[in-house]
């Protein structure tokens, strides 16, 4: 077998950047300071100011590697560009030259119009408080919670899935008829009912978005897990011993991971609506911190009346395309993983 | 390509002369393409056919080599991104590329059909059969409903399909996979079509399934004088069906002609090669090894200049096969036998190919592995959780008696359902026997699951997987994934021996030792497939089983994955069981030979006892139904009606006498049969007398002389 | 096929039971138990009652026995027809809920009504050519109008329609009688959100089965296209959307409790977070038994319905 070995290819930087191990730590390096900052808030003291600066770096580096990774589908790039928008402004918000977001100048200023000095570019609310400002402001809090639930409703849900597909057997009855017992309450409703009962919090909300998702995720990876374990490399493995926790973390996980990430994408967005609509109906953030939702409740309120439709409008506006870039995200995705 | 094209077109007018019958179908420098994100890939290039009435042509090649491509460009159905680039394919000398859409749609299914590689996958799965052979009638000779059933019910009865009436209102999943193929063929020759092209029709079947429909091929050949053209990989198959053979590579014919020229006289390096490396009653491993061809075929946009064949090829010239198109030439002593080799002239064609290594004989040793009255039965309850009904038991296997020994080499020979994976899976402890004892060495492992056996028994056993693309975790390297094994079994525990050691491993299984740093989707198949070598001989097991390891694989790969497991067998002294259903491959390698059908042992022995009378019946149909790829091999016909009966539901007495020619009526159908010792290990389960059984007729016989002089 | 349909059923009921113990044991805990006395005595009241006589009201209420015996009783009394009283609204919860569940079931039958159609016609239109110009299209609408949540669809809906042009109510209260009007936001909010998921289903089911070997069969029998759409591919390609569709129901349950809200429909959702907000117990337990049923029942129908459509199934 006369094989050419092909010279060591020359490394670019881009591709050192891609390897997984620095990519995840570039988003840890993004992310850690961001959840820090809004979940710790008053409580971070004097590091408060400056624990989003080592962030902003680390965002743009890790959109410069998602676009080098999707630049093969416009939909992915398109996707990640709004998702970036949103991260970027997040970590860059305390840095911009933005109006105190909880301060009310004058309530009831149409957009691009200035009232006591101040021009107004998006308007106040019937508040007073600046449109623009708290529509930045307010990625904040979604964000980091729809990120931070999503993650946590996955790993319990990539734990039960691998265990009910590949222990199967009761493990796999007993998990399976929980997940449908959970599955059988219609998503919003399970979120009332828990929320009800823990009452309204971000953390709340994190367990709340676990126990809805987790059920419906567990399902998909059983699935990829029943139809992994049946292959050569698994039955390989367990000829030679292997225990079943190693054969379900390195021979299982990291091959069903593509559709998961996948599923992830969605996911974000589902939760994303989810931490909104709950937040509308006053079962989920509270006041006076910006957020979408909250921005929304308000208004619906006091302003349903077409002039001040604006209210109403930015952060609705702002909540899709966030949620668009997820959904396109996981579109590209999918379209990418289907062609390889 | 254009080139290509125009040159042999020229000398292929001249090598075809016109005769009074216009062709049944006749492409000329026929191009296809695919077109990709990457580009344009040549699929077929510059491929020349003419078929007459009622004869049947033969397309050979391995995978990827464009031979079904062909069939769907005949059928003018290439998907969105196929389009043929060039020439013609003119049916009943009309262009098929200009009809319309409405002109192909009259031709197709009624003049052109086609039956396909997987029959379940063909048959729409939410219509009954008689629907979907009552619409070919109704919507090409415009019959009424009844008309085009009784119509389907005839054909049905045609090809040979027992109660017709309850396969017309069956669904397509009701009935066996062969059963299917003959609703398939059936299907295709309602409008009693011109031309009909059969793609690997058989390749999903068993092989004693397979020769019925080969045999029903044929007599529908006889019957209906309909022109066929036969694709698949199995030169036998070929030989058995077709007048008239094209052998291509890599989206090129490389050879075509009559069978009786391309068989026994052949003319291109690529044919000779893929002859070599096949085995055929004549091969021995000892004496007479498989050759294989060297290197892999070219991926479709990287083919190299000149002879795509060019960088496998022993008689490769620089200069001469590396540059332009290279053309068919007509071979003056045959019939239209043309080949596309610049060298064709030049090389001694008479001369042997490149004989592999002889090695002497391995004496057996001691017996390592003892099988003792082992079996195996499933108890699978109907509608559980709630409503515990009656309970089933699956015998898959049922008392299997034999032993293998030191450097022997035991082949487990059966069809499906035949509990040869059952039996893998007992052995290497995923499951525990429901009686009887495996032992290796003085432990018995038939109730020790592998969670109970200790790090040293484990590595003492170890397999080789089937499918290349199973074997290897996509998400590891190769590297990792042979280290890993170094290190649970403890043979070495120091990193950089481990690193030595995986380095010393790629080495035995010649691949490159930077394959190491690669991921499984970096390698080919056989490349795979060595690896999973590699693996199973990493903890010095004494006993090896290979479940079917080449039988995914090219053919002109097979042979050297083969030949290495046998070389690294041999260097371990390791006994080797050789799970198969190819009865060809067990000839050549196997020392011992257990045919299994249904869980059971049906007969045991030596190669040459297996392959010489006496036989069990069984035995007999499946030497008979086995395609062999050579024209001096007469075969004596045994043809098994019905199909393989359920595992969860087998016959009562011997599990054979559903279909066996020689059934005895009262006794074979109720009592279990005994088993007849012949010599020393030669034993066969039968009812039938031992005169009998003794005085049955060879199935194989090799004429001493060629029947005919090339 | 019975035997599936009784194993079927008898999930349905351990599942409705599991949840419906899962739901009482959560609201029976002691600080549920003190709202309770404040709604039934007022809060000041309770504040003065000393403990013994708090004990003494929790078993005059019945509630100092063990929980899985009040279960029984809860569940015995809902078998019965009695959903218990709702503090808030000041009635019975029975015909309550019976009233608001009608609401939303008429919500519910606009919605399928238009979204059915719209979203297999478009899945099929889209799924028959993959990667036509119409399929990308379509493709993008559905991803787009998925994206936008209900609230923002609500929203974008009432302030081009309702308070821009003025043609239909901004708000769907219902105060005089109903009215068709009323109906037609919520509604077109709920079909906008929901129909692009089961049109993007539609379209993969349709997709695989265009590119299955036995369509190729089909077209290479010679039988017209027309033919191989209508008889061979959509028989086929109808089976995973029709699961699909009956499953949305739960979603839609999900859905209409922001719609409800938002354009204030009196319906099962509205019920449900207000009596969420204020808290009244017995409702909100009574609504998601009531959204636990009709989502087990309608997973039932789905499954049922599968292996009915499905020969492979049905006859094996």
């Amino acid at each position: 077998m006369a094989v050419v070995t092909a010279p060591p290819p020359s490394v670019p930087l881009m591709h050192r950047l891609k390897n997984p191990k620095v990519s995840i730590t570039i988003f840890v390096i993004a992310w850690l300071p961001l959840m820090l900052y809004v979940m710790g808030g008053s409580s971070l003291g004097v590091l408060e100011p400056f624990i989003l600066i080592p962030a902003i770096p680390a965002v743009i580096l890790l959109y410069a590697i998602c676009i080098s990774t999707f630049r093969e589908s416009t939909i992915a790039l398109i996707g990640t560009t709004l998702v970036f928008f949103w991260f970027l402004i997040a970590v860059t918000a305390p840095y911009l030259p933005l109006i105190d977001p909880n301060k009310p100048i004058a309530p009831f200023v149409p957009p691009f119009t200035a009232k006591n000095d101040v021009f107004f570019i998006l308007g106040t609310d019937f508040k007073g408080r600046d449109m623009l400002s708290r529509t930045l402001w307010g990625c904040q809090r979604v964000l980091v919670w729809g990120v931070s639930a999503t993650f946590v409703a996955y790993i319990v849900g990539t734990a039960f899935g691998l265990i009910a597909g590949y222990i199967s057997g009761w493990w796999d009855e007993i998990i399976s008829f929980l997940g449908n017992v959970i599955l059988s309450f219609p998503v919003m409703v399970l979120f009332i009912v828990i929320l009800n009962y823990l009452g309204p919090s971000g953390f709340n909300i994190v367990i709340a978005v676990t126990f809805a998702s987790a059920p419906a995720i567990m399902r998909i990876v059983r699935g990829l897990a029943l139809d992994v374990k049946t292959r050569d490399y698994v039955f390989a493995a367990q000829t030679r011993g292997e225990s079943a926790l190693w054969i379900m973390v390195v021979e299982l996980l990291p091959n069903v991971r593509g559709p998961i990430i996948v599923d992830a994408c969605l996911r974000l967005g589902y939760t994303t609506v989810a931490i909104t609509t709950l937040t509308f109906l006053g079962l989920g953030l509270q006041p006076p911190d910006p957020d979408w939702g909250l921005m929304i409740k308000e208004s619906a309120k006091t302003a349903m009346l077409f002039k001040f439709s604006y209210m109403l409008l930015i952060p609705a506006l702002s909540v899709s395309s966030l949620i668009l870039g997820f959904n396109l995200m996981a579109d590209g995705l999918r379209e990418m993983s289907m062609r390889d | 390509m254009p080139e290509a094209a125009t040159s042999s077109a020229a000398t292929l007018e001249a090598v075809q002369p016109a005769t009074g019958e216009t062709p049944v179908l006749e492409c000329r420098n026929l191009c296809i393409s695919y077109f990709t994100r990457a580009g344009e890939i040549p699929a077929v290039v510059d491929f020349n056919m003419k078929l007459m009435p009622g004869e049947a042509q033969g397309i050979v090649g391995e995978s990827g080599c464009g031979k079904s491509t062909v069939a769907l460009a005949i059928m003018q159905y290439m998907g969105k991104n196929g389009r043929v680039v060039g020439g013609e394919i003119l049916f009943e000398g009309r262009d098929m590329r200009t009809m319309s859409e409405e002109e192909l749609r009259q031709i197709r299914g009624s003049k052109i059909a086609m039956v396909y590689q997987e029959p379940m996958a063909s048959l729409n799965p939410a219509m009954t059969i008689g629907d979907q052979l009552a619409e070919v009638p109704i919507f090409h000779e415009s019959v009424s409903k009844d008309e085009a059933l009784s119509r389907a019910r005839k054909m049905l009865e045609s090809v040979r399909l027992p109660d017709p009436d309850r396969i017309l209102s069956s669904y397509p999943h009701q009935i066996s996979g062969g059963q299917q193929q003959r609703v398939v063929i059936a299907m295709a020759l309602l409008s009693n079509p011109k031309l009909l092209l059969l793609d690997e029709p058989t390749t999903a079947l068993d092989v004693t399934v397979e020769a019925g429909i080969v045999e029903l091929i044929k007599d529908i050949a006889a019957e209906f004088g309909t022109s066929m053209i036969y694709i698949s990989h199995n030169l036998g198959l070929i030989l058995e069906t077709c007048d008239r053979i094209t052998v291509m590579y890599s989206g090129e014919a490389v050879e075509v002609g009559s069978i009786k020229d391309v068989f026994d006289a052949m003319r291109h390096p690529y044919t000779r090669g893929l002859f070599a490396s096949i085995p055929v009653p004549g091969a021995d491993k000892n004496s007479h090894p498989l050759v294989s061809i060297p290197g892999q075929l070219p991926l479709p946009h990287q083919r190299p200049p000149g002879c795509n064949f060019g960088p496998r090829c022993d008689f490769f010239v620089k200069d001469r096969c590396d540059v332009g198109a290279i053309p068919m030439t007509e071979i003056g002593n045959g019939d239209h036998h043309a080949s596309r080799c610049v060298r064709v002239d030049e090389i001694d064609w008479d001369s042997t190919i490149g004989a592999g290594d002889e090695s002497e004989p391995t004496v057996p040793g001691d017996v390592v592995l003892k099988v003792d009255g082992m079996t195996k039965h499933y108890e699978i309850e109907k509608g559980a959780l709630f409503f515990s009904g009656e309970k089933h038991t699956v015998k898959a296997n049922e008392k299997l008696n034999f032993d293998a020994r030191e450097a022997e080499t035991v082949a487990i020979v059966g069809e499906s359902g035949c509990g040869k994976s059952t039996f893998a899976k007992v052995l290497m402890g995923l499951e525990t026997a429901t009686e009887g004892s495996v032992a290796i060495g003085n432990v018995d492992l038939a109730e020790m699951p592998v969670d109970q056996r200790g790090p040293e028994t484990i590595s003492n056993l170890q397999m080789v997987f089937q499918n290349p693309f199973d074997t290897l975790n996509p998400s590891h390297t190769v590297g990792g994934q042979i280290a890993r094994v170094i290190r649970k079994f403890g043979a070495e525990t120091d990193e950089k021996k481990v690193k030595a050691r995986v380095m010393e491993l790629l080495d035995i299984v010649k691949l490159p030792r930077d394959f190491a740093k690669r991921r499984p989707r970096q390698l080919s198949g056989g490349q795979k497939q060595r690896v999973g070598i590699a693996r199973a001989f990493a903890g010095n097991p004494s006993v090896v089983i290979a479940d079917e390891p080449v039988s995914a694989l090219d053919v002109s790969v097979q042979a050297a994955v083969t030949e290495l497991l046998m070389d690294i067998q041999r260097e371990n002294r390791t006994t080797l069981l050789f799970i198969s259903h190819d009865l060809s491959v067990v000839r050549y390698l196997a020392d011992r030979i257990v045919v299994m059908y249904l869980g059971q042992i049906m007969e045991q022995g030596t190669t040459d006892e297996i392959f010489s009378p006496p036989y069990h019946p069984y035995t007999e149909a499946l030497l008979s139904a086995v395609p062999i790829a050579d024209t001096h091999v007469k075969k004596r016909k045994v043809l098994l009606t019905g199909e393989i009966p359920s595992p969860s539901n087998p016959p009562k007495g011997c599990p054979f006498s559903t279909r066996c020619p020689y059934m005895i009526a009262g006794t074979c159908d109720t009592i279990p049969p005994p088993i007849v010792e012949f010599s020393h290990g030669h034993r066969i389960a039968c009812h039938l007398p031992r005169d009998e059984l003794a005085a049955m007729e060879p199935v194989i016989q090799i004429e001493k002389e060629p029947a005919h002089v090339a | 096929m019975l035997k599936l349909i009784g194993r079927r059923l008898v999930q349905m009921v351990l599942i409705i039971l599991v949840a419906s113990l899962l739901l009482f044991v959560i609201f029976d805990t002691p600080q549920f138990k003190k709202r309770l006395a404040v709604q039934e005595l007022g809060g000041f009241a309770v504040s003065a009652l000393s403990e013994a006589d708090y004990q003494e009201w929790l078993a005059s209420r019945g509630l100092d026995v063990p929980f899985y015996q009040r279960y029984v009783d809860w569940m015995g009394n809902i078998l019965t027809g009695d959903f218990g009283f709702s503090y808030e609204k000041n009635t019975e919860v029975g015909p309550l809920l019976a009233s608001r569940l009608a609401n939303t079931g008429i919500l519910a039958l606009c919605v399928f009504a238009l979204m059915i159609p719209i979203s297999l016609t478009l899945g099929v239109l889209s799924g028959m050519r993959e990667g036509s110009p119409l399929d990308r299209s379509i493709t993008f609408i559905s991803v787009f109008t998925t994206s936008i949540p209900e609230i923002a669809t609500a929203i974008i809906l009432t302030v081009v329609l309702a308070l821009g042009l003025g043609w239909l109510p901004a708000k769907s209260a219902m105060i005089q009688g109903f009215d068709v009007k009323q109906l037609i936001l919520p509604v077109l909010t709920l079909v906008i959100y929901d129909f692009g998921y089961v049109a993007r289903m539609t379209r993969a089911s349709m997709a695989e089965v265009m590119t299955s070997q036995y369509i190729r069969t089909a077209v290479l029998k010679g039988i017209p296209y027309r033919r191989v759409v209508m008889k061979h591919a959509l028989r086929n390609a109808l089976i995973a959307p029709f699961t699909v569709i009956v499953l949305q129901l739960n979603w839609l349950l999900s859905g209409v409790v922001v719609v409800e809200v938002f354009f204030e429909y009196d319906g099962f959702g509205k019920l449900l977070l207000e009596a969420a907000l204020f808290p009244d117990v017995e409702v909100v337990q009574a609504c998601t038994l009531a959204a636990v049923v009709v989502a087990v029942t309608s997973q039932i129908i789905s499954d049922v319905g599968y292996t009915f459509l499905n020969p492979r199934i049905r006859f094996s």
